[in-house]
């Protein structure tokens, strides 16, 4: 059978099979091991149909390929509008191949309301994948609110202590923001009747659309604020502590994996893609406030006493690279961003699980209540070790390349930006190995520590896919960068188109 | 001769057709009434219940076969369209869910009432005869069958004091308002010489407004205002919700208001009424504000839901202030969807209060996502809706009528509305962080969900979804009806 006649609905598979996945999930009967073996088929079928977009897709084509286009309601007119391009590709991946490791790393951990919280995930992931693929504004908005639901119930149900607190901000931050990002998709389809994309692009680009000069700088705000708060940038971060420390393991390793991608997404997408101009003229303080993110995070990374907190902060300051490379214009910067991207969501998604296990162990993230693990836990300290290495951004593991990727382009740009930028790779490097050196090295000073057990099966099934995929990205980065290149360049190339229109006229 | 003269006809056929809805609803109250006493005591509320619910059936199919046969009855006093009819539908829907719903409720209470159900369905015959008449007197006697079958159903929990004073206060309240309704009917037909609606709008057509209009116009809305729980008119909402058996909120905080708003739909657009923008303007933002802030600190649920409703009603009314055209559809769809979600989260609270109304309780919900989640995964799905998040009707619902707002420049009300559904979104919040993040309390009796009952919820959670996720065909046929309304 020719596998490509899939195509022109693989998208809408890969998008759909975890929701339906969980609606079948609510009649299996609650036997914990059933829906987990379930929740995990699930999500490795999704994963293995989402291999099919880099294996059929066309690097050399601009534009989106997987198209799908069907009506959906007539009055507004809104359309099942979905499409891949080289940017969103890998972040769909990034999603299919973290949710079954979430699934494994839950395995053992999650024994109260199993089931609620394997479909939880589930939805998670549909709503996801559907904010990557979809190219109505409408779709997009209605999956850029679902995600919110799952991951709010993920903390507030399955977290610790202050979950509920966590789950309240996390879930008042981000909708108080997107309410912004709805008023300006409502705009634009008040003046152009489409929520489409692609049509919003041109007519924007066309100049057609009645009012955007006076309203452009407006609407670019609308969309900024909703994607900063996700991302989260300077000074709107202060919710992302919180959820993480509170998340389950699963949800942390989605949330910093996936959900800040959302973030920057939509600033690659919408904010680059429909005002390229207003992207420019605000560029100067953004990029200020992406620096501010890289230190900021990085010092406040250095002296937390807790673990997760420290991965979170972490958490911040990688971002800033991606809010850096975007807003340096430059076909480096944007790669790089892409891929600080792609391997912040692999190794800090390890990370997370690294922390879990040891919670899953002690019951707490505090650094100071270890020490010595690497005698006690061997494997236990490779793993973590390998991650950080990657983490920090040594050659050939997958830090590395965005963030020179990333600096290069920022240099380009101005020289101050990679200067300062540069000095968060420093920092990452001081707070991760100060902290490896705090719980892994040293005296077992307590007790409780000697005995502690090793990895589990599920949990190296859970770790291995994620080391791997630290090295290949960093050592072959052009399987990525092959696909993401003209995606990246095609949509500078219609931001030099305008700059220089509006700039001659 | 006087245009509006017309020489006696006898109504045919034809005519008794299109009031086919309530002529079956009131046959089958008094056969609730006649057989009352005649049943025994045990198996009375199951029969009585069967016979109106077969009742309200009945009439939801005579209104989807009225569809065929559009037009004036009963010497142009009543007018079938596409807007009637759905009003129709929706009412006699409603019906049926509370009918549903009631079942339970009453056995749990032991409240032995056969009346109850009669009462019900004379009040779907007004909210029916509400949405079809074009006649204002005829508006006004709908209006006061409705209320007055409403102002006793408050009262059904006769041992309750709390539901005694509810009962009161709705009809102290309720008759100062309708009188104010029937004062504005009195004003508008000296200043047009008409009470008929197409008459009225002709003569505002062609003449100068008078300014006894105006004011016509203004008392009218003070009327039915107090009838959707708009501010300033909502003083009443929270202590008559609070008192009033759960299955009766669910009812007259859907049913009523439906049938009020679309009377308000008629007189302020098929009429033309003029100054109604700024009238609409005030009233929807301080209704939007005043509610959800009341919500904000209620602990018993029924207060809560109160104040939401009041909230809602301010939403509505954002889009009788925008265009015609687009506003009328928004707000069509918007009673249809808050009527949907409305009315599942009245079934499980009422379902949940057991008797005597004990649990109604911001705290008494603490675990029940745990406990039973079925039960907390429908009032999660209603609450979602009612904050409008995607693939609810709520949500589309607001868009809707946000977007019809935006569309009439009125900028700075879209804005009051889409921060007030901001702040809204907390309390409602609240209650789903009590059902999930809590530890519940043990002692709490929570019984299976009956059948009755459970297709109540799927009713109402069925129709929440179908409009969040499919609401091209409610709103094809909203703009068809405002369509005809509107000319």
């Amino acid at each position: 059978m020719n596998i490509e006649v899939l195509s022109p609905f693989i998208l809408t598979l890969v998008t759909f099979v975890p929701a339906g996945g969980a609606l079948l999930l609510l009649l299996i009967p609650r036997r914990e091991r059933d829906i987990r073996l379930f929740a995990f088929t699930i999500s490795l079928l999704t994963f293995i149909l989402s291999l099919h977009l880099p294996v059929h897709f066309k690097a050399n084509l601009a534009g989106f390929q997987y198209e799908i286009d069907h009506h959906w309601i007539a009055s507004p007119n809104i359309h099942y509008h979905m499409g891949i391009d080289g940017i969103s590709m890998w972040l769909v991946l990034l999603t299919t191949f973290l949710t079954p490791l979430c699934v494994l790393i839950s395995w053992n951990s999650i024994h109260d309301r199993a089931k609620e919280f394997f479909i939880l995930l589930l939805v998670l992931e549909t709503a996801l994948i559907g904010v990557f693929t979809s190219l109505d504004l409408f779709l997009f908005y209605f999956f850029w609110e679902s995600t919110l639901i799952p991951m709010a119930l993920l903390i507030g149900i399955f977290g610790h202590e202050r979950r509920v607190y966590a789950a309240v901000k996390f879930f008042l931050y981000t909708m108080i923001a997107s309410v912004f990002m709805l008023a300006a998709i409502l705009w634009l389809y008040a003046k152009t009747g489409s929520f489409d994309f692609v049509t919003i692009r041109d007519a924007i680009a066309a100049g057609s659309v009645p009012g955007i000069v006076t309203a452009a700088q407006l609407l670019f705000l609308g969309f900024f604020i909703a994607f900063a708060v996700k991302v989260p940038l300077f000074p709107v971060h202060t919710w992302l502590p919180d959820a993480h420390v509170e998340a389950p393991t699963a949800g942390s390793v989605l949330l910093a994996g996936v959900l800040l991608k959302m973030g920057t997404y939509g600033m690659l997408r919408f904010n680059l893609g429909l005002f390229p101009v207003q992207a420019r003229r605000n560029a100067g303080w953004i990029v200020v406030l992406a620096l501010i993110g890289i230190i900021y995070g990085a010092l406040v990374a250095m002296v937390q006493p807790n673990m997760k907190k420290l991965i979170a902060y972490s958490s911040i300051s990688h971002l800033g690279f991606v809010v850096l490379g975007i807003f340096s214009f430059t076909p480096t910067g944007l790669n790089g961003a892409m891929f600080v991207m792609l391997a912040h969501g692999v190794s800090t998604g390890a990370l997370f699980m690294l922390a879990g296990v040891l919670h899953e162990r002690r019951h707490t993230y505090e650094i100071r209540e270890f020490g010595g693990l690497a005698t006690s836990m061997p494997t236990y300290a490779a793993f973590y070790l390998f991650i950080v290495l990657a983490s920090v951004g040594l050659p050939l593991l997958n830090g590395f390349v965005g963030e020179f990727l990333v600096l290069s382009g920022a240099f380009r740009a101005n020289a101050w930006y990679g200067v300062l930028g540069a000095t968060g790779v420093i920092w990452s490097a001081c707070y991760l190995l100060w902290m490896y050196q705090r719980v892994f090295f040293g005296k077992l000073a307590q007790d409780v520590n000697k005995s502690l057990p090793d990895l589990s099966g599920f949990e190296k099934a859970a770790l291995w896919p994620t080391a791997v995929a630290a090295l290949v990205m960093g050592s072959a980065p052009l399987l990525w960068l092959h696909a993401i290149d003209p995606a990246v360049r095609n949509s500078l190339a219609q931001f030099r188109q305008v700059a220089v229109k509006v700039i001659g006229q | 001769m006087n245009p509006a003269y017309q020489p006696y006809v006898n109504p045919g056929g034809l005519d008794y057709i299109r009031i086919l809805p309530e002529l079956i609803l009131s046959v089958f109250g008094m056969m609730v009434m006649v057989l009352e006493p005649a049943v025994d005591e045990k198996g009375s509320q199951k029969t009585l219940g069967a016979i109106a619910l077969a009742g309200a059936v009945g009439a939801i199919a005579a209104s989807l076969y009225q569809a065929y046969y559009p037009g004036y009855a009963f010497w142009k006093m009543i007018r079938v369209d596409s807007f009637s009819v759905f009003f129709h539908v929706l009412v006699t829907m409603i019906a049926a869910v509370v009918i549903l719903t009631s079942f339970e409720y009453m056995r749990v209470q032991r409240i032995r009432a056969g009346e109850y159900y009669a009462l019900i369905l004379f009040g779907t015959v007004g909210m029916c005869l509400m949405s079809s008449a074009v006649e204002l007197v005829l508006i006004f006697i709908a209006l006061e069958i409705s209320s007055i079958s409403t102002y006793v159903l408050a009262g059904v929990r006769r041992k309750e004091a709390s539901s005694s004073e509810s009962s009161l206060k709705y009809f102290l309240l309720g008759s100062f308002a309708t009188a104010f309704f029937l004062y504005g009917v009195a004003l508008m037909f000296g200043a047009s010489g008409s009470t008929n609606l197409d008459q009225i709008s002709k003569a505002l057509r062609t003449q100068p407004v008078p300014a006894l209009a105006y004011a016509g116009v203004a008392l009218m809305f003070v009327g039915l205002g107090f009838k959707v729980a708009s501010a300033p008119f909502h003083v009443w909402t929270p202590d008559v919700y609070e008192g009033a058996p759960a299955p009766v909120v669910g009812f007259m905080s859907t049913g009523p208001k439906a049938a009020a708003f679309a009377v308000l739909l008629r007189v302020l657009f098929e009429a033309n009424a003029p100054g109604r923008v700024w009238l609409i303007w005030m009233s929807a933002a301080l209704s939007m504000t005043l509610g959800n802030i009341g919500a904000l600190v209620q602990n018993n649920v029924k207060r809560l839901l109160a104040y939401s409703s009041i909230a809602h009603a301010g939403y509505l009314l954002m889009a009788f202030a925008a265009t015609p055209q687009t506003g009328m559809s928004a707000a069509i769809f918007y009673t249809a969807a808050y009527a949907a979600m409305n009315l599942g989260a009245f079934a499980v609270v009422s379902h949940f209060a057991n008797i005597g109304e004990k649990y109604v309780t911001l705290e008494d919900y603490a675990g029940l996502g745990r406990r039973s989640p079925m039960l907390a995964a429908t009032l999660t799905l209603f609450l979602l809706s009612l904050i409008g998040i995607p693939t609810t009707g709520g949500f589309f619902a607001k868009f809707y009528v946000f977007g019809a707002a935006l569309q009439s420049h009125l900028v700075w009300l879209t804005i009051i509305g889409v921060i007030n559904s901001a702040i809204g979104a907390y309390y409602y919040l609240r209650i789903i962080v009590m059902m999930y993040m809590r530890d519940g309390h043990e002692e709490i009796p929570i019984s299976k969900i009956p059948l009755g009952l459970g297709t109540a919820l799927a009713i109402s959670a069925a129709a929440t979804i179908y409009l969040g996720v499919f609401p091209g065909r409610v709103v094809d046929f909203a703009l068809r009806s405002a369509g005809e309304l509107v000319r």
